[in-house]
């Protein structure tokens, strides 16, 4: 049958260009004003050029913060990943248990980011939070204040407590869309439960885990509030991400110039990784249908 | 507008931006095209072609200040062949 073409349809996405245009592209806009820009307070401008580009390029503080925040989106992709999927593929699959252990994992997902900073930093405090006491009675040592080691630790189980649901509900929905003939199939041949997730579930689960790695990424590539209230990016700088030095730089220090060059180029990586993403995800699913 | 700290050149490069988008989407319109698959093995159309071109130049731009840091102008002499060749093989 052939689709009728009616160029007029694209009309009906105007108010939603016009509400990104607002919300997004003008904001957008400014920040690259502002990026060639000085300023010191009562808007009121001076030609910089390119020099804050040039000084955020050399600027050991934004390599530092790049550094951390790729090593931390890379341990929660790890973690939590795997861990979403051994999770969907032990869920009951039918049943009221199943609905129960949805109910369940959707339960965290639904907890505001500076609530649950706020959960985790009484609860791994060491006089009343009960991790933190309890490992001190152990005799481990453990201070995610003053300590590196700990602050890590706490906002990289903190994350993966809160969203490897998302994980695990995404690969979960994956699995349940495999139809039974190709698990009678498997069957039949006698295939070993490894054969079975390894070339029925995975590639069955690819196109919904590529969005939930996706959106992984993106969402612990721009994080903020719940390390910014756990450790505030410390001890020292020590798990100071991106998001939390923009801020310190634009708000704390007030050099918009230097943060909007710094923002620019962050926006630049997390454009380009989610089209390297979205060019795969959509490959896949060509592959797929 | 004067909260959004306008300068000439930032004009002059959004006027431009635009411009590209406009004359690529009347294009789209009026000539519509068969996705292609490039040296990316993956299918693009010239909007697409259009995207990584942007992106990639934003790139250049950003190396040649950080490697070379002089001269700014000649980095879109880089793009420039960056452009044809994605417009050419991608």
């Amino acid at each position: 049958m052939e689709k009728t073409v009616n160029q007029k349809a694209w009309f009906l996405i105007l108010p939603v260009l016009l509400l990104v245009a607002f919300s997004a592209v003008i904001p957008l806009m400014t920040v690259v004003n502002y990026s060639v820009q000085d300023t010191f307070g009562k808007n009121q401008f001076f030609w910089a050029g390119l020099e804050w580009f040039e000084e955020m390029l050399r600027s050991e503080r934004m390599w530092d913060a790049l550094g951390r925040q790729l090593m931390f989106s890379a341990i929660i992709l790890v973690i939590q990943v795997p861990l979403g999927v051994f999770i969907a593929l032990n869920m009951p699959k039918s049943g009221i248990w199943s609905s129960f252990c949805l109910v369940m994992m959707s339960l965290p997902l639904l907890i505001p980011w500076n609530v649950v900073g706020t959960i985790w930093q009484i609860f791994g405090r060491v006089d009343i939070g009960l991790l933190g006491y309890t490992l001190d009675a152990l005799g481990i040592s453990y201070n995610y204040t003053q300590n590196t080691f700990a602050a890590w630790v706490t906002i990289i189980v903190m994350d993966v407590w809160h969203w490897t649901s998302l994980v695990a509900l995404l690969a979960f929905a994956g699995l349940k869309s495999i139809p039974d003939a190709y698990y009678q199939a498997a069957k039949i041949d006698q295939a070993s439960r490894w054969a079975i997730f390894r070339y029925i579930e995975l590639p069955k689960m690819m196109g919904v885990l590529m969005i939930a790695i996706l959106l992984r990424f993106m969402d612990s590539f721009m994080i903020y509030t719940e390390p910014f209230v756990v450790t505030g990016g410390g001890p020292g700088n020590a798990t100071t991400l991106l998001s939390i030095d923009l801020v310190k730089m634009a708000l704390g220090q007030f050099d918009l110039g230097p943060a909007a060059a710094f923002s620019i180029m962050y926006y630049l990586v997390i454009l380009l990784i989610s089209y390297v993403f979205y060019t795969v995800m959509t490959n896949l699913d060509k592959k797929g249908g | 507008m004067e909260w959004m700290a306008w300068t000439t050149p930032t004009a002059i490069f959004f006027i431009i931006i635009a411009c590209t988008l406009t004359v690529f989407t009347v294009l789209a319109i009026k000539f519509p095209e068969a996705p292609r698959m490039g040296i990316l093995r993956t299918e693009t159309t010239r909007g697409d072609r259009l995207f990584i071109t942007l992106l990639g130049s934003a790139f250049i731009n950003l190396a040649w200040l950080g490697v070379v840091g002089a001269n700014q102008p000649y980095a879109l002499i880089v793009c420039l062949a960056y452009a044809v060749s994605v417009f050419r093989w991608v």
